[in-house]
């Protein structure tokens, strides 16, 4: 409370106090942010520039969003007044960009937006430089709000850059002119694309050509601060550059400048020379040149102390590889991957895989580096790697023969990784029979060599090579005694892990039942797999996250056309990909069922991107009306599910209102994109019911759950029930499906309680013929008087005791409420034990209202 | 942006800590122990920029005293590197004469 009562005191110091103490304890006590508030009002409105900036600085500082309510209409008036002072004017923005960050939705920018540009042409830089970061961030927000400011920022960097060393006195800075200000407008500047109008765009590349310049000519001071300004904004520069990617003399100049500093004394040049030489490395028209620096780099690689300078290096030779010097790189990195550090070594070894892959020309090749991969680094090759080696290899007839032979030999290595027995095992297994025929590697031989490594390995390991010996007894039969004794052995079929169990007890039948023939069929080689996208890059981009290298994949992938002749098809998404499928380990389940097929050519895929008109809502997803008919009587539950999504429901209401939760959850591992749920009434339900639904956040991440709200009200009786379909991007594939929402009649239902007598009395008033429903159906659940008593609960209505004389029959009561009309209902039911069956009589005052109660109630016994 | 701005001194202590966007106190002591160590171990020759985590250090010493600043991608590095030195030369002419000990007194 003091510290309330220092901000109003008069004098700076006290204010000053009071507002440190405010910015540091301040919390949600709603009575002081009030006082709070009212206090920096008043310091706001006063003309006294301090006060104004203390005020402001406390708002920056704390940005809460109460804060952001109370004053984001305040401050962008102070902002653009033409009477506040320089000072003000630079807190008030940068104020002004701090609540905008915390609470985007309360700024409201649109009246502003020219006068906020207009304040790049302000006389004072720190007016402008703290102008520029705003304008920064709203612009990417939203660019075509803040076009104007490009030719601004233009013409102010050419002012600067040219300026001479007098002017600007205060803002040089060890005899660079406002280095902060040039790299914060050159940020600006690449926040849009390069300027259409030509006498701006002349000026820019003049403008970018003077900073170029500036860093050829001999520096004017010695001192290190000098020269690290200067390239502070050489650095940007070439960030824009490289952004536009429009001016092929300007990228081969700020490649042969990025050269020079690969070589230079200072490490942290050679670091930034490295990381910018990685993003001009995807632009075409310098790809050429970066190649020319292939063997600094390497050389980088090889002599940097620092770690992370060598991290950029490797980075930068998996940019710049392409076929002429895929096979130099990759042995670079192979070598590399010895020393490197254990915390990187997962990348390098996902890098090497993608680059071995893409640019093989003899697959021979591609199936040594991986193998060398997995001798060098086993622990880190993950399991994508080695499905995908193994895919390839079953794709590719040529290289099967020679897989084999490699694999066989990298086996009888003393020490061998576990991964290298479980690639060894499968394509011996397929493919053992190809060198069967040289007598060092005879059947009898691999499989000794197979099972001398069965011990040490662990349980899936071991399940594979189980399956592997199976395979052998089909492929090779003088062998299947001895592969039957192996299978027979008490170690395995009373292993304690089940799996192992299961699968020799299982493999040993088969080999002794089934003749040759079945025996052949069911073990015949694998088909060549489907061709789908590598997983590999997806585990990359999820490793490096998004705006990294990978995207530079996807780029060049984008512009490269297919180099790999039948390699997989280029896809236009993001490389989101179904899960790493089927078992690989040969007879089993079937992969993940989509109701699309997943496409494999370009064509189709392509159409799925581009038409974003919503196909016909898809039928009614089976089962639908089951669970809709559970939840007539109950509120909450889960309503759908298959194998990618779950849908969840909880409701509640209220005379004629209701809302209802709708919860999706991703059953799956992989996003999904596009999610767009809409509730459809149909045109007969539509003047009946009114639904709200909230938008709902279009991704869905894996694993994740998201919640729509729907506001329901009931304008009058209804029928038919709103559907609801959901159309979402899975994958590569697109899916829609559709259930019934259970907004029912009797949700509407008010349980009403009354007394024996005033219930017949109501009876006899609704006799009309109409008026009455009755049904007689036959029992579908067991008839067991507790949960019919519940059931007509959840149904809505008043269970009465004690009304009918018949104790075994149920009665109820209760009130439709719709936005018109109120609609009374009395309902009883007769069971008939003996026969199983029940007798259903309503009563309403509206014949439809009776008619469809009673058909919902019908259902739920 | 910049997400915090410290100064730490060789023995591991902080001097000065400012962060930009929200980290719980428990936290904040952690991650300067990690920062600083990842400092303490470079050697001269090694650049003043390292990846931590999903952000970037830059980091300049001077006497007994580190200053490190967490960025992220949208900040340019060397700018950040300057400003450094910028911030050091203004305490320098606002205190008269710049010393850790006086930095202590902070």
């Amino acid at each position: 409370m003091e510290a309330v009562n220092l901000l109003s005191s008069n004098r700076y110091t006290e204010k000053q106090i009071g507002y440190l103490f405010i910015s540091v304890l301040v919390n949600s006590n709603s009575e002081l942010i009030r006082l709070i508030n009212n206090a920096i009002k008043n310091d706001l409105a006063s003309r006294n520039p301090t006060f104004m900036g203390l005020a402001l600085h406390c708002i920056a500082n704390v940005g809460s969003r109460e804060m952001a309510e109370a004053f984001a209409g305040e401050i962008p008036k102070i902002l653009v007044a033409g009477d506040t002072m320089d000072s003000v004017k630079q807190s008030a923005a940068l104020c002004l960009l701090r609540l905008y960050r915390t609470s985007p939705d309360l700024v409201p920018m649109g009246d502003w937006t020219s006068r906020v540009v207009h304040l790049l042409n302000d006389q004072h830089l720190g007016v402008v430089t703290a102008a520029t970061s705003l304008i920064t961030t709203l612009a990417q927000k939203n660019p075509e709000e803040f076009k104007t400011s490009v030719s601004l920022a233009v013409s102010r960097l050419s002012r600067i850059v040219t300026s001479a060393s007098t002017d600007l006195q205060d803002y040089t800075y060890y005899f660079v002119p406002a280095p902060w200000l040039s790299v914060k407008l050159l940020r600006l500047l690449q926040c849009y694309p390069p300027p259409e109008d030509p006498a701006v765009r002349g000026r820019l590349t003049e403008c970018l050509e003077t900073i170029l310049n500036k860093a050829q000519e001999p520096p004017k001071s010695k001192k290190v601060q000098h020269s690290n300004a200067k390239n502070a904004v050489l650095f940007e520069a070439i960030s824009l550059i490289i952004h536009h990617d429009s001016e092929p003399n300007l990228l081969v100049r700020a490649c042969n400048q990025l050269g020079q500093f690969l070589q230079h004394r200072e490490t942290n040049l050679r670091y930034l020379a490295l990381e910018s030489m990685c993003t001009l490395a995807s632009s075409e028209f310098s790809h050429e040149a970066v190649k020319t620096h292939i063997e600094t780099v390497i050389n980088a690689l090889k002599t940097e102390r620092d770690v992370s300078v060598r991290q950029r290096a490797v980075d930068l030779l998996y940019a710049m590889c392409d076929r002429s010097n895929a096979q130099q790189i990759v042995a670079e990195m192979l070598n590399y991957l010895e020393t490197a550090d254990y915390s990187i070594r997962e990348e390098i070894v996902l890098k090497v895989a993608i680059l071995a892959e893409k640019y093989a020309v003899d697959y021979t090749w591609y199936v040594d580096t991986i193998l060398n991969l997995i001798r060098i680094a086993g622990d880190y090759v993950s399991e994508e790697v080695w499905y995908r080696v193994i895919q390839i290899v079953i794709n590719r007839d040529d290289v099967q023969g020679y897989a084999a032979k490699t694999v066989f030999e990298a086996l009888q290595a003393p020490a061998c990784h576990e991964n290298l027995v479980k690639v060894g095992g499968y394509i011996l297994g397929e493919f053992g029979n190809l060198i069967a025929g040289d007598p060092r590697s005879s059947p009898l031989i691999q499989f000794n060599l197979l099972h001398s490594k069965f011990h040490l390995c662990s349980v899936p390991t071991r399940a594979l090579l189980l399956s592997t010996y199976i395979k052998f007894v089909n492929l090779f039969p003088e062998i299947k005694t001895t592969i039957q004794d192996v299978l027979r052995s008490d170690s395995q079929l009373k292993n304690a892990d089940v799996e192992l169990q299961q699968r020799a007890v299982e493999y040993l039948r088969l080999s002794t039942i089934a003749s040759t023939d079945i025996l052949a069929t069911v073990l015949e080689e694998m088909p060549p797999f489907p061709e789908r996208e590598s997983s590999i890059l997806a585990k990359l981009k999820k490793k490096k996250g998004p705006g990294t290298v990978t995207d530079l994949e996807e780029i060049k992938r984008e512009r490269s056309s297919d180099m790999n002749g039948s390699a997989e098809p280029a896809c236009a998404t993001d490389g989101s990909t179904p899960s790493p499928s089927a078992d690989l380990l040969g007879l089993s389940a079937a992969p993940v069922t989509n109701p699309a097929p997943p496409s494999s050519t370009n064509g189709s895929l392509l159409v799925d991107v581009f038409s974003d008109t919503a196909p016909a809502v898809a039928p009614l997803a089976p089962g639908s009306d089951d669970n809709f008919a559970r939840f007539v009587c109950k509120n909450n539950g889960v309503l759908f599910e298959n194998q990618l999504l779950q849908i969840g429901l909880k409701s509640e209401f209220r005379q004629n209102l209701g809302r209802m939760f709708i919860f999706y959850g991703n059953k799956t591992s992989t996003q999904f994109l596009n999610f767009t749920p809409t509730v459809i009434c149909s045109d007969d339900l539509q003047p009946s019911l009114n639904l709200q639904t909230k938008p709902v956040d279009p991704t869905v991440d894996g694993g994740a759950q998201v919640q729509q709200v729907v506001n329901i009200e009931c304008v009058s009786d209804f029928m038919e029930a709103p559907v609801l379909n959901i159309q979402f991007r899975y994958g590569g594939t697109f899916q829609n499906l559709s259930v019934k929402l259970p907004i029912t009649l009797n949700k509407f239902f008010q349980p009403t309680e009354m007394s024996s007598q005033d219930f017949f009395q109501r009876w006899k008033q609704l006799s009309n013929p109409k008026q009455e429903v009755q049904n007689i159906f036959k029992a579908k659940h067991p008839m067991d008087a507790e949960i019919t008593k519940a059931k007509i609960i959840g149904f809505g209505s008043a269970l009465l005791e004690e009304v009918d004389p018949n104790p075994a029959n149920f009665v109820g009561a209760g009130i439709i409420h719709t936005k018109t009309t109120q609609i009374g209902c009395l309902l009883r039911l007769e069971p008939n034990l003996q026969a199983q069956m029940y007798r259903l009589t309503l009563r309403t005052s509206k014949e439809a209202v009776s008619q469809r109660l009673c058909e919902l109630l019908s259902e739920q016994f | 942006m910049i997400k915090f701005f410290l100064m730490v001194n060789k023995q591991g202590q902080t001097r000065l800590s400012r962060y930009y966007e929200h980290v719980e106190i428990n936290k904040r002591a952690i991650l300067e122990a990690e920062v600083i160590k990842n400092c303490l171990s470079r050697s001269k020759d090694e650049c003043s920029f390292i990846e931590y985590k999903d952000f970037k250090l830059v980091y300049r010493q001077y006497a007994a005293l580190f200053i490190v600043v967490g960025i992220d991608q949208t900040e340019n590095e060397m700018a950040v590197y300057e400003l450094i030195h910028n911030f050091v030369e203004v305490l320098d002419k606002y205190f008269s004469r710049v010393v850790s000990e006086t930095l202590n007194l902070l």
